[in-house]
This record gives C-alpha cells, structure tokens and sequence, in this order.
C-alpha cells in the first residue's frame, strides 16, 4: 500500500507491504538506522520515534498507522549544518551515552517526556522513562543528562 | 566524589588525564550514526537464519531439507551431513551443526541462508528432523553420578577435565586454630548479558578466496585465529582473514569467545557465495546464547577470638550445560577473593563443572568472582557476628594491605581496600544505622579483580601504533575494543597528556585485524591498564623521536625538551620554542625528510599461573567495596534500596566520568543479580527468554548511586591506573544481602533476593 506522512518535516510517500512494522520501513525503505530493534516486542524502546510527537515503540506499530501523521526520529533531532538538539549535547556531555545501542531510543523518550512536562523531578524522568532498557549505564549518566536539559528549560522548541 | 591517597611524584599537573572528556564516539551515537552489526548492509547480501533443536537431549536420524531447497529464493541450506566438521569451544566439544545426536534446545541442527529474513525463517520452518529422545539430566550432582547419561559419548564423565584445586597453608591446622567456624551452603541462579544489542556477524568472501567477518567481538585476534581453523576446513588454509569490530551494542563477556552461529554465517557465505548476515532475534539471545553459570558452594571459614581468620574451605559445583565456553575457566577467577580479598593463611578451593543437558556458561563481567563473593562476603559477616565483632571492623583487621604477598602468590601493590572500607562507613552512616533489625539496615561487600591484566595466556600484550601528521594530529592504532566502556577516549587522554597535544588532535582507531597490532581482547578489566600502557610507551617513543630531532633545529641540548599544549619548547630557555605542527613539517618536507611513526608492544610484567594455580598472574589488584541501605517490608518481603555507595581504588582516574559511568553500570547489573535476574529452566528449556519475564533493572528499580573513587596511583598503571569493568557488579550481591540481614535478621543464601524468599524464610 502507498502511505503518506510527514518523516522529520518532510512529506515523504513510501509503497510499503502492509504487514511490516514502522521500524522496518523507517530502517528498511529510509535507511533510517538510528531506532533499533532491540526485542521486537515492545519491551526495551530501543525503537522509540516520535507520531504526531508522542513516544512510541516503532517495533509495534504497522507502517500505515503513520499514513497521514508525524513522524520524528533520531536523525530529524539536529538542527541545520548539525547543530544538535540540548538533550543530544546534555547526554554526550554527561558521559549518558556507553554502547550506545538504546541512545536513540532514550533521546526520543525523554523528548516526548519533556514535551509533556518540561520540568520533571528525578522519580517523573524515572517513571517517564521506564519503558527504556539500558544495561550500561546503570540510567543514573541519563537521568543527569535529561535533568540538566530540563533545568535548562530549552529543549522542547 | 573522588579522594586521592598519595599525591602525585614528579607530576604536578596533568591537562588531559584526569578530566571528564566525554566519550569520543558518543557524537555520533546521539545522532544514531553509530553502526552497528543490525545496521551493516553490503550489495547483493543474504540472511541466515537457524534451526534449533526441539530436545534437550536426541538423537537425529534424518534432515531432509529438499522442501526448504525450493522454495524460491533460498541460496544454501546446510546441515552437520553436508558441511565439514568445525568444532568450538576451548575443549572443542560444540560441533558448529549437530550431527548424530543435540545435547541442548539450544542446538544449531541446520542453517538457511536466502533473500530476505522472512524466506529464510519460512525456509528453516520448512526442515524436518527427525529424532530419538534420549535420557537427559538436568542437574549437576545427578550428572555426576556414574548411571547419569552422558552428554559427550566420547568422555567417560560429565565431569570435565579440569584443574580448579587451590591448597594454600594449612587449611586443616587453620580450622584447629579457629575459634569459632561458620559453614553454610549458598547457591546462584543462571543470569544471561542482556545486551541491548543481540548477537550477530556477518562473513563475505572476496573473489580471491580471503573472508572478512564483521563483528561486534570482544576478540577479534583470538576469533581471528579461530576462523581461520574454520577455513583451514573448508581447504582455504592460506588464504587471508580480517575481522573487523563493528560498534557492539553491548558485550560483559558475552562475546569473549567464538560461537557456533559466527562459523555457520562463515560456511553459509562459502556455500552461497554471497555476503551473509546472521542476527539473533531477543528469543534467541535469550535461549541461545551462553550465561552466567549455575553455581553451588560449600563454604566454611574461621577466625580466631580476635577475629583473625585462619582459614577458608570452598568447594563448588558449576553446571556447565552441554558445551565449554569460557564459563568452564571461571573457578581461576573464584579462586582470587577466596584467597586474596583478605588475609588468610590456608584455604582450601575444589570447584567442579559438570555437563549436563542446560544452556551452556561462557564469560560474564566478573567472571565468577561474583558468584565466589557472595558466599565469602555474606559469610564473612556470619562469622563477624559469632565472633561478636562489628562486621565493617572485622573486614579492616583481615584487608589486604599494600605489598602483600597472598597465600596465592600476588604480590598487591596498591590496595586501597581499607580506605575503601572507611568511606563506605561514612557515606552509609554505618555507625548511626547498623544492627537495628526494624526493617532498615545497612550491608558491605568488599572485593578484589584483576586490575593489570590478567595471564591466562601465553601473552597478555597489546599492540599500539601512532603516527603524526603534517599538521599536529595524531591518529593512535590500537589492538583495544571499545564496547561502550570508553576505552577509546581513555587511550586518547593517555596519548595526549603523554605527546602534549589536546584530545581533539587525536584519533583512535580500533577494529580492524588488517590495520592495528594485537590484542588479547576486551577481558579481565585490563584495557585502561594493558592498551593504555601500550598506547603510553608507544607515545612516549614517538616523543623521543620529535624530540630527537627537535634538538638540532631548536639548537637546544636535547634533555633540555618537552612538549606541551603542542608546542616543543626547551624548559631552561622560554625563547626556544616551536609549534609541533611547524616541526612536523619542517622535519618532512625537506631532503632526506622523515615522518614520526611509533609502535609498541605492552605485555604486563605478570606470570602464569603454575599447576598449583599460583602465580602473580595480574601486574595491579583492583580493591573497592560496596555499600547498601535497604527497607525491606516484612509483610510482603519487597526491599527498597535507600542508599547504594561504591568505594573503589582505581590506582588512578584517568577520566573520573567513565569511571563513574563504570560504577553505576555495575551496580545496576549487581543491584539486578541480588534481586531479580534469573533465567528459569525447565528440563533444559528457557522459560523466560524476553524482558518481560526476565527481570532486569530499569528505570524506576535504579537508587541512587553514589561513586566514591579512591586513587592509590598504582606503580605500573598508566598514570597510575588500574582496571574497573568488573568490579562494580561484584560485590553488590553480598552489600544487598547483608543490608538485608542487618534489617531483618533474615540470611537469604541464594540468588536472586526475592520477595518470596524473604518472606518465607523464618528469622534466624
């Protein structure tokens, strides 16, 4: 089937079976590579994207359910010539960052996070991210990074 | 927080070392740039995919893949009868395709290789097997017994052949000398990686004959070698290898050794003749992959009046599962708390690993020696309370102390476990808050590991290469794997502050067997301390060489150099000075010009362990302990951690982020292991192979982690480094228990701490 959305402020139309899931059209058909497929099932949030800028797990949601919408993702984050958004800087900055497998994922979170409140205490960024595994970092490096942003106040723009 | 021991000698300030750069890579991980095996795509490139066994234990007797061969768009099927036999494993007992009989669910049968992941999947559903169930064992000490089946016919035991024996002293005169003797039995469960990237690889042969294997190893020298075994099978003997590492997303010893899935990748882009890729998905890497073993000890230790201990007796029973991996060698590891974490004159350890028909044990951070801690440290503070002694005291009168020679044979150089010990009992208040039993207590768990590499083989070494460009910049090549851990950045900071040059000036890079020079892997916590040490004499020699040469054109005496902030300046004589840019050129382009390129190789000054298992078999010992205030309800047996502390002698923070990073990591890994991680088995079958029934920490399970670094600036680290991967999961489980104990007067020997446990164990 032929789908049309927005994909990081672009309009974009991709022919896509209608059995593969977002994820594997953003990975596959966009060469978007940055959410991963960490489980499959919606347990790790290593696949995390923006629709219609709430959080979710692109590994559960079929590629025509965003036929119409918003989608943001990793890549869509810096600004232009690069310019990185707070969250990315505060997490390179606070050492939040070790394999970096679920980083994306993270990032995306704790945009949509801070989207709805943009000054959560540490046990809201806690709740606010628990569906995001890292095995890593032990989330304390994260939970910095996201709080600094949130202090800061500018992220959400 | 970090409190240094003895003032740096001879180094009054150091620019690059020692700050909080971030990681190198982390740019372009926020960018999601960073690829890794999932991301990896090459022209005309196929996917593998493999049947698993459906027994534990089975004869086969027939595969017929005709059906998966039609299907359109299957470029090879292989199996044990049509591929030549590549066996894994240290003891080579994991045949890569099964022929004749599985020993596990785990068992690779065949392997599809075709055009998209879902023909291959339809392909492998499309093999039939054909199998005899045979009589499988389950347990380790039913295993043992002489009318258990046998998983490998070809041995005449499960028992493997193995040397884990460590007599020290006199254990028997120790146990007549003690006053008083604690004996108990504790027992761990089966704990697997959870890395968040699965398992992976892919292979391509080129039209010449040589393969290139991508993969997110910790290895790639030593799955260099053994690939090369692999073509030496298919008749490729003299024909090339190259292992490149791609970003791994995440490893804790998980790939420390080569798998059956990375040959059968191999065989399936020899049979197919294209690239192929090979990803687990989360099942399979729950099920399919090696864990953390199960483990059984017998522990018995004793003091005197005093509180000296006299001695400590271990005896172990591993559950090795059907296959060796790296698992099988974790007992040399047990063996180093057992008989240096404290003073101790004799010990005694016997350790056992048993086949049995489970999931196989291979490497995972700590590599035993959490397992071998729990039971000593939550015995330790048994026996502290029949001595009648404040446990945190009775540690302080047993820690080991600089320049000890334990019963073992390592000499300690550094050793902070005391200071260690002292900043625990402040920032957990330990005074204030200890022996109440209302439900709130505290609880230590000190620890040693390997903190300079550790010779478990003939080399220990790493190879480093650096050259200088025209322009000041400075590219290191270094045998290391980074995994996330920051040892790229580590070896950038080491190079800098060495060649007077700013971090940005250089580049690191590691993951190509083609380019760098070796590397015994990304174990034993030794890359801060083996690569940073290569990388700090190979610099130190490209250092000799500018300055060499320097001295003519500066027209200064030669000692008389240094360099600094990129600049190479005589220290007597301010006017003599030129930016190291300029000099590079100047020593390039001109007649008979030369450029600065340095190598070397750093192999720690350490020894084997003899067949008495002694030996100083690490250059520097790593000492930390850790702390926990805990809340456990008494009805329902849930337990709050309140406060998690980690005291940790690290020699020396070569960038106190990363090391934080380290800590915190690990203590959420041991925070996990004490309460909730466990993969459940029944008859050798996975029952919990996804996240949401194997528990691992999240967000909202993390305390709060407080990092105390102490810096005891160890005499062979870099800078005084010494390793801490490990460490900061190892002694989380017996802190935990402890602190439970301490709350409830309830002394849980097994892991994980459940709530069940808690609340059906009476107080003691």
């Amino acid at each position: 089937m032929k789908i049309t959305f927005h994909l990081n402020g672009e309009s974009v139309t991709a022919e896509v079976p209608d059995y593969i899931t977002l994820l594997e059209m953003l990975r596959d058909k966009f060469e978007l590579i940055g959410a991963k497929e960490g489980c499959g099932q919606g347990e790790c949030g290593s696949c995390t994207v923006l629709v219609d800028r709430e959080a979710v797990n692109s590994c559960l949601m079929l590629a025509a359910y965003v036929n119409g919408r918003s989608v943001e993702t990793i890549e869509g984050l810096a600004g232009p010539r690069g310019k990185l958004d707070p969250l990315q800087e505060s997490f390179v900055k606070h050492g939040a960052v070790q394999c970096g497998f679920c980083t994306p994922g993270m990032i995306m979170s704790a945009k949509a996070l801070l989207a709805e409140n943009p000054s959560p205490g540490r046990d809201q960024i806690r709740r606010g991210m628990a569906g995001n595994l890292c095995r890593c970092t032990g989330y304390s490096k994260i939970i910095e990074a996201i709080e600094f942003v949130s202090k800061g106040g500018d992220c959400c723009g | 927080m970090v409190k240094v021991l003895e003032p740096e000698i001879g180094r009054v300030e150091l620019q690059a070392v020692g700050t909080r750069f971030p990681k190198l890579d982390a740019m372009e991980k926020v960018q999601g740039k960073a690829v890794y095996i999932h991301d990896l795509k090459v022209p005309r490139m196929l996917y593998g995919k493999i049947l698993w066994s459906e027994h534990a234990h089975a004869r086969i007797l027939k595969i017929d893949t005709s059906r998966a061969e039609k299907l359109p768009g299957v470029r090879a099927v292989i199996t044990g009868y049509n591929t030549p036999e590549i066996k894994t494993g240290f003891f080579k007992d994991n045949p890569v395709l099964k022929k004749g009989k599985v020993r596990q669910y785990r068992d690779e049968v065949a392997a599809v290789a075709a055009e998209s992941l879902e023909i291959a999947e339809e392909a492998v559903r499309l093999i039939d097997v054909e199998y005899e169930p045979l009589p499988a064992v389950f347990d380790p000490f039913e295993a043992m017994r002489e009318d258990a089946p046998l998983i490998h016919e070809d041995k005449d035991s499960n028992i493997l052949k193995l040397p884990w024996k460590l007599i020290c002293g006199d254990p028997d005169e120790g146990r007549r000398q003690a006053d008083f003797i604690a004996e108990e039995n504790y027992s761990l469960p089966w704990v697997t990686h959870c890395c968040m990237g699965t398992s992976g690889c892919m292979a391509e042969f080129h039209a010449n004959g040589n393969l290139t294997v991508h993969s997110p190893t910790q290895i790639r020298y030593l799955a260099q070698r053994d690939f090369m075994d692999a073509m030496a099978a298919l008749g490729l003997k003299n024909k090339r290898v190259k292992v490149i590492t791609t970003a791994i997303g995440g490893a804790f010893g998980s790939k420390l050794d080569t798998y059956p899935f990375e040959f059968i990748t191999i065989l399936l882009a020899y049979y197919s003749g294209r690239p192929v890729r090979l990803i687990f998905s989360r099942e399979e890497e729950f099920f399919a992959t090696a864990t953390r073993q199960k483990v059984e000890a017998k522990i018995s230790q004793g003091c005197t009046k005093d509180g000296l201990l006299t001695f400590r007796d271990v005896d172990m029973v591993l559950d090795n599962g059907a296959y060796t991996s790296w698992g099988a060698t974790t007992p040399s590891v047990m063996m180093m708390p057992i008989s240096s974490l404290y003073k101790v004159p004799n010990v005694r350890y016997l350790a056992k690993c048993v086949y049995t028909n489970n999931i196989y044990a291979t490497a995972m951070r700590g590599y035993g020696n959490p397992q071998a801690t729990f039971a000593i440290e939550s015995q330790i503070d048994t026996l502290a309370e029949m001595a009648g002694i404040d446990p945190l005291e009775f540690r302080l009168i047993n820690a080991n102390t600089p320049g000890e020679l334990t019963p073992q044979g390592f000499e300690v150089g550094s050793c902070g476990l005391k200071e260690c010990l002292e900043a625990v009992r402040e920032s957990l208040n330990w005074n204030e808050k200890r022996g109440k039993r209302d439900g709130s207590g505290v609880g230590i768990g000190s620890l040693i590991h390997v903190g300079g590499g550790a010779r478990i083989y003939k080399s220990d070494g790493c190879g480093t290469i650096i050259k200088l460009d025209d322009f000041g910049k400075v590219t290191v090549m270094s045998g290391a794997t980074d995994m996330g851990q920051g040892s790229d950045t580590v070896i950038a900071q080491i190079v800098a502050e060495e060649l007077g040059v700013i971090i940005e000036d250089i580049a690191v890079i590691m993951g190509n067997t083609d380019q760098e020079t070796w590397d015994v892997g990304a174990h034993a916590s030794r890359t801060t301390f083996v690569a940073g040490n290569s990388a700090l004499f190979a610099a130190r020699k490209a250092k000799e060489q500018i300055l060499d040469l320097a001295a003519p054109i500066l027209n200064e005496p030669r000692e008389n150099l240094d360099i600094k902030n990129r600049n190479v300046y005589s220290v007597t004589n301010p006017e003599a000075s030129m930016p190291l840019d300029r000099l590079l050129r100047a020593l390039h382009f001109k007649t008979g010009g030369t450029q600065i390129v340095a190598s070397h190789f750093y192999d720690p000054p350490t020894q084997m362990l003899d067949r008495e298992m002694k030996g100083n078999f690490s250059a520097a010992y790593t000492y930390g302990v850790h702390g926990a205030e805990v809340k456990v309800d008494q009805e329902t047996g849930k337990v709050d951690i309140l406060k998690y502390v980690i005291a940790m002698d690290v020699g020396k923070a070569i960038n106190p982020m990363l090391v934080e990073g380290q800590l915190e990591g690990g203590a959420a890994m041991g925070i996990g292991y004490s309460l909730m991680e466990e993969m459940h088995l029944d008859r050798g079958k996975v029952l919990n192979p996804n996240f949401l029934d194997y528990k691992m920490m999240t967000f909202p399970d993390m305390p709060e982690v407080e990092s105390i670094i102490i810096e005891t600036n160890d005499q062979f680290g870099p800078f005084g480094a010494k390793g801490i991967g490990e460490p900061p999961l190892v002694g989380s489980a017996p802190a935990i228990a402890n602190a439970i104990y301490d709350a409830t007067g309830k002394r849980i020997r097994s892991l994980p701490i459940t709530m069940e446990k808690l609340v059906a164990q009476e107080d003691e």
